[in-house]
Parts: structure tokens; sequence; C-alpha cells
């Protein structure tokens, strides 16, 4: 860490920093909206809601629930009034710049699962790669987990940077800034801070190996890729595992690094747009083709993949990275209180006996 | 930035009534120079937009060695297939193409050759077969085994006698007795297990109903044929193409992009979910 790197910034310097940012950015913070904490725009008044894990993660800043992927149209051939001819219009995002500021580092670990697949593959994603340059995470590191969160379980952790391009550590009544990235750097420099003192930056380093040794011992997760491939087969434990499950697709649409979607086209008249919607690998329908024929007709067979595909087939194909973040809102937002860590668990003992 | 998700617009150039519910197309795109440029391999898929109804996936089914159009067959069953098959000559759709692998035409070279085909599975057989039948003097013995329900669901009819005329022993066969019918009777199966192709320095290949698939595996194990010489290609429910959306999975491979073409030794690797 290059010296004077770690700026200070107390806590009624927050929202000035905000504020600042605002004017050449969209600002999205985590707000009180109803019963729900979400990611909205920043406006002057806006209160921050910083205490607890934001209800959603920030994962539609960069890849939306629904966007535009092109639009079309059907232009009538004046010479042969019963044809028609077709145009096609590529609808990339713009080029604003976005800052998501105070969002967990789970939250932002997501991208850097989203990263491999969308980024860094034989086949570019235009569309999440526009998103994903022009949007700085600022993210707060966490003081007290909750009894969901398992980050270090997937080598996340409370203060933990990947996929951030600043963490903000609580400590001495505000927060100490450490800039990840370059872009990062630049968004500090905007709130004009003074450096961090060495007691805040003790402090703050105190306070993040506090809320790490809150969390429950992570268990060995190393085999687990292999266990889980080993029981594929055997579908009585997928409907075991499965059996509260009510296919509601809840975890997909809360979890950070779920990136399934589909692609559908809307139209009216004689023109139209081809959109992209997040899917839910949950739902009967996610493979069901045609021909009536499904390869994943039953819940249990939806759930092996679901957690193969995170414990199991994305760190296989991914630097053993596994595709989950911890953040645990599968399970706290879950009506039938299915638990991950129970599966992965189960996984790993079935195939220790 | 190439745009993977932005179809290029084809036009209808001729369409052929296979059977009652299948339709070969046949399309040119609208810019020449796309046409000129369009490079693929024998076995690779493209992505059919009919704009307002959506896109799915077909085996391109002309070889690369014809440049003047490309090819598709397609069955109806769903929305998609349904709006392809009220298209018109000179009708304009988009096209993303090619996608996935390729037969391993290559390493079939010196080879004797059976390819199994049921139905619509003919479709990418039919253009491997024009391949290998483009480059005779490659490949040994070329035998075809193709079957469907009854003579009018056999598709490409009309080029039997030319397949035949460049070197393919064909072998049609229709589950029934029917009036005129002068070929084999019997499921392909059956056939293939009469015919009884020696296994070796052979390749087989099939596609068709997943039944018929099952018991042509059967049939060319007790053959004696090795999984590493019975190569099939697969189908998936898809929306993307490239890898990305996440459905057509089988285990860690994606049939988009690893496939659609595996042998059985490969498929062996993967669980059990087709």
């Amino acid at each position: 860490m290059v010296m004077g790197d770690l700026k200070f910034c107390p806590k009624e310097g927050l929202s000035r920093w905000v504020e600042e940012l605002s004017r050449e950015h969209t600002v999205l913070v985590p707000q009180q909206a109803g019963d729900a904490v979400e990611f909205l725009p920043f406006a002057e008044g806006s209160e921050l809601s910083l205490d607890r894990q934001p209800t959603a993660p920030p994962k539609k800043s960069v890849f939306p629930q629904t966007e535009t992927l092109m639009r079309f149209e059907y232009q009538k051939d004046p010479e042969h009034p019963d044809r028609q001819t077709l145009q096609i219009k590529e609808t990339l995002p713009g080029k604003e710049k976005t800052v998501i500021l105070g969002c967990r580092p789970c939250g932002a670990r997501g991208f850097s699962v989203f990263d491999p697949v969308f980024g860094q593959g034989e086949y570019l994603d235009p569309y999440y790669q526009a998103r994903r340059e022009h949007t700085v995470f600022v993210s707060l590191a966490c003081r007290h987990p909750e009894n969901t969160c398992f980050c270090n379980w997937v080598g996340g952790g409370p203060a933990d940077s990947a996929g951030s391009d600043v963490l903000m550590l609580p400590a001495g009544g505000g927060y100490v800034l450490r800039p990840v990235t370059d872009q990062g750097r630049q968004i500090v420099e905007v709130g004009g801070f003074e450096d961090a003192s060495p007691e805040q930056q003790t402090e703050a380093d105190r306070l993040a190996e506090e809320a790490a040794e809150n969390l429950s011992p992570a268990p060995e997760l190393e085999e687990v890729p292999d266990k889980l491939f080993e029981l594929f087969e055997n579908l009585d434990f997928w409907e075991l595992m499965a059996a509260k499950c009510i296919s509601c697709g809840a975890c997909t649409y809360l979890c950070p690094t779920c990136y399934c979607f589909n692609i559908s086209d809307e139209y009216s008249g004689l023109q139209g747009k081809r959109i992209r919607t997040w899917d839910n690998c949950m739902s009967n329908l996610f493979t069901h083709e045609a021909s009536g024929h499904n390869p994943r007709p039953t819940k249990a067979q939806r759930l092996r993949n679901r957690v193969g595909h995170k414990f199991s087939y994305y760190p296989k194909l991914h630097e053993q990275v596994f595709a989950c973040c911890g953040c645990g809102r599968c399970i706290k937002s879950c009506p039938m209180s299915v638990d991950i860590r129970e599966i992965v668990l189960s996984a790993k003992e079935y195939a220790d006996e | 930035m190439n745009n993977p998700y932005l179809p290029e617009i084809a036009i209808v150039k001729e369409i052929i009534q296979e059977t009652h519910n299948i339709k070969t197309f046949r399309l040119v795109f609208k810019d020449p120079d796309k046409m000129e440029q369009c490079v693929f391999e024998p076995g690779q898929v493209g992505q059919l937009s009919v704009f307002g109804t959506g896109e799915s996936t077909f085996v391109i089914n002309s070889p690369p060695t014809q440049k003047e159009y490309l090819q598709f067959s397609v069955m109806r069953a769903g929305e998609v297939t349904t709006k392809l098959h009220s298209l018109k000559v000179g009708d304009q759709i988009g096209v993303r193409a090619p996608l996935g692998n390729c037969f391993p035409y290559e390493a079939m070279k010196g080879k004797d050759i059976i390819i199994v085909g049921g139905g619509i599975g003919m479709a990418p057989l039919r253009t491997l077969l024009l391949y290998l039948l483009d480059n005779r003097q490659d490949y040994g013995e070329i035998k075809v085994i193709y079957g469907a329900r009854s003579p009018e669901d056999l598709c490409f009819t009309y080029e039997f006698e030319q397949w035949r005329q460049k070197g393919a022993d064909l072998v049609l066969t229709v589950d029934k007795e029917f009036p005129g019918w002068t070929e084999r009777v019997g499921f392909v199966p059956a056939v293939l297990a009469e015919e009884a192709p020696a296994p070796m320095n052979r390749v087989a290949i099939t596609c068709g109903p997943p039944i018929m698939i099952k018991f042509v595996l059967k049939g060319l194990k007790e053959l004696d044929f090795a999984d590493e010489q019975i190569i099939t290609t697969l189908e998936k429910r898809m929306k993307c193409g490239i890898g990305l959306c996440g459905r057509c999975n089988i285990g860690t491979k994606y049939v988009c992009v690893d496939g659609p073409v595996f042998t059985q030794a490969e498929l062996n690797e993967l669980p059990a979910e087709l």
C-alpha cells in the first residue's frame, strides 16, 4: 500500500462526498424503501441505510433484471405490398459512470464470478462489459455478520476486496477508505479527505478482524466439487435436499452470482425489441424443450444443477472459485428455509461415509 | 466490439416442404460480403430469429463446400418453428451462425463410415454426408441407414439418387409396410443389426429421436464399437448460443459451445442428464 493511500471520511462527511460524486455520476446507495433496503439513486436529502445488509445485492446495476439488446422494425416494401424488410438496431448501454456506494463486500464479490463468464471467454458480452467498465464499487466492510452470513466459507470475508474498487472500513466514528483499484483511487480523491491516522488504520483492521471472528468457522470445502459430481446420480440424496423447495426462484433472483438469463421478443405493430431478463433455473420451464422433453423435470434435478453449478461445475471451469459469495440471501429469503450451507455440508459428509 | 447477440439479416431464397411437418429453408445473407465471409464446418449450428417471436437453434445442414446459401431443416414443434413454417420466399429473418463445434471429419479420414439417422435427425447427418461425398476419395465405405415412420416422413427424398451416385450405400427403412414401398421395413436399430457393420477402422455417427439413439447405441455396443468410435450430436433448449445464458449445460459442458457434437466416450465423462 502506497503511503497516503488510506484516507479518513468522518461520518458527517459521507453525505457531502456522495453529493459531490453525484454531480458527475449516478450514485446508487442503499435506502429504506418500505420493508426493503434497496439501491436507489442518491438525490438531495436521500438517507443512506448502512446498518443492515441490503435486501437485494447491487447485481442489477451491471446486469439489469430486464435490458433491451436490440430494437427491430419491419417496413412494408412499397414495390411488393405483401413483403416486409427488416431492420435491426443494436442498443448498447451509455457510457455514464455509476458509483455503487455502501454495498457489502459479498455484493461486489458477485461480479468477480460474472467477470470470467461475461468478460473473459470466447464470446464477450458487450452489454455487461460496458456497464462493468463504467461502474465503481465502494463497499462497506461488515462489522456485525448475520447468522446467515458465510462469506468466509467461499473465500470472502467481512473486509474482502474482490470485486470492489474502494473499501470503507468503519473506524474512529467514520470510515477509513482503502482504494483497491485506480478507479477507486479517483473516486476517493473527489472527497478531498485527510490521510487516515495510524490509530484509525489500526482500529479499522481490529474491527475487521473482530467481524471475521464473529463468523462461524469455515469448513474445508476443497473436495466438495468432486463430491457433488460423485453424488450426481444419487437422486435420493437430491430429493431429500429439495424436499422443502417450492421452485419459487427467490434464491436465484436475490443471488449476487446467479447470471442465467432468458432472451425474448416484445413487439407491437411492426416494431419491437429483443430483451434479456434474469431467468430462474428452479423453474420447470427453464430447460423444457419444444418437443416436450425436459432434461430437468423435477425440483430435485433442478436443485442439483443449481448447487452443482455453484459448488462443482463453475469451480472446475474457473480456477476452483465457488460461484457463491456467501451472502446468505438465499437462506434468508427462502420461504421454506432451504439452506445451501446444509446441502453443501451434507454432500461433503455423505461422500465421506 | 463484435456483438455476438446481433443477428445478420438473411433472405429466404427457397422453401422445400420435406414432410407434413418439416420444411427446409435456403437462406442468403442480405449483405453479399457476409455470404462470402461465412465460413463454417459440418455439424455447426445457427440461431434463426423470427423477430417478434424469438430465436431457436438449428444445424446448418448444407455442407461448407456449397457456398450459395445456408440451409436449415425445421420441424414444426413450438412457437418459433411454427412461425418459421409460415415464412414465404423473399421474407427476411435473422441468422447468427456459425456456432458450436463440428463433426471430426479430419480424424475420420481413411476410415469406413456408418451414418445412422432417424426422422429430423437426418438434418445434421446430411451436412456431414454431403461433405464426405464431396471429398469421397478421403474416406472408405460410406454406409447410411436412414429411417422414418412412413415413406412420407422421409426428408431429402429428391436427393437419394444423387447420394447413391456419389458413392453412398444408402439403406432406407420405414417402421411398417406401405403400399409401393420397396425398400427395407423395420426400426432403425433392427436394420443396423441386420447390416452389422464391422467396427474395425470404422466410425459411427448417429442422430435421431432419443429412443432411437438409445437402441442404436446399444446395437453399436453389441457390434463391438468402442465409445471413441461413436459420435452423436445433441439438442438442448438454448437461448444465447454462446455459453452464457446457463441452460444447455450437462455438468461442466455447454452443448452450445462445447457441442453439439460429442463422442460417446466424452458423454460417458459427463453426468447423465440428457
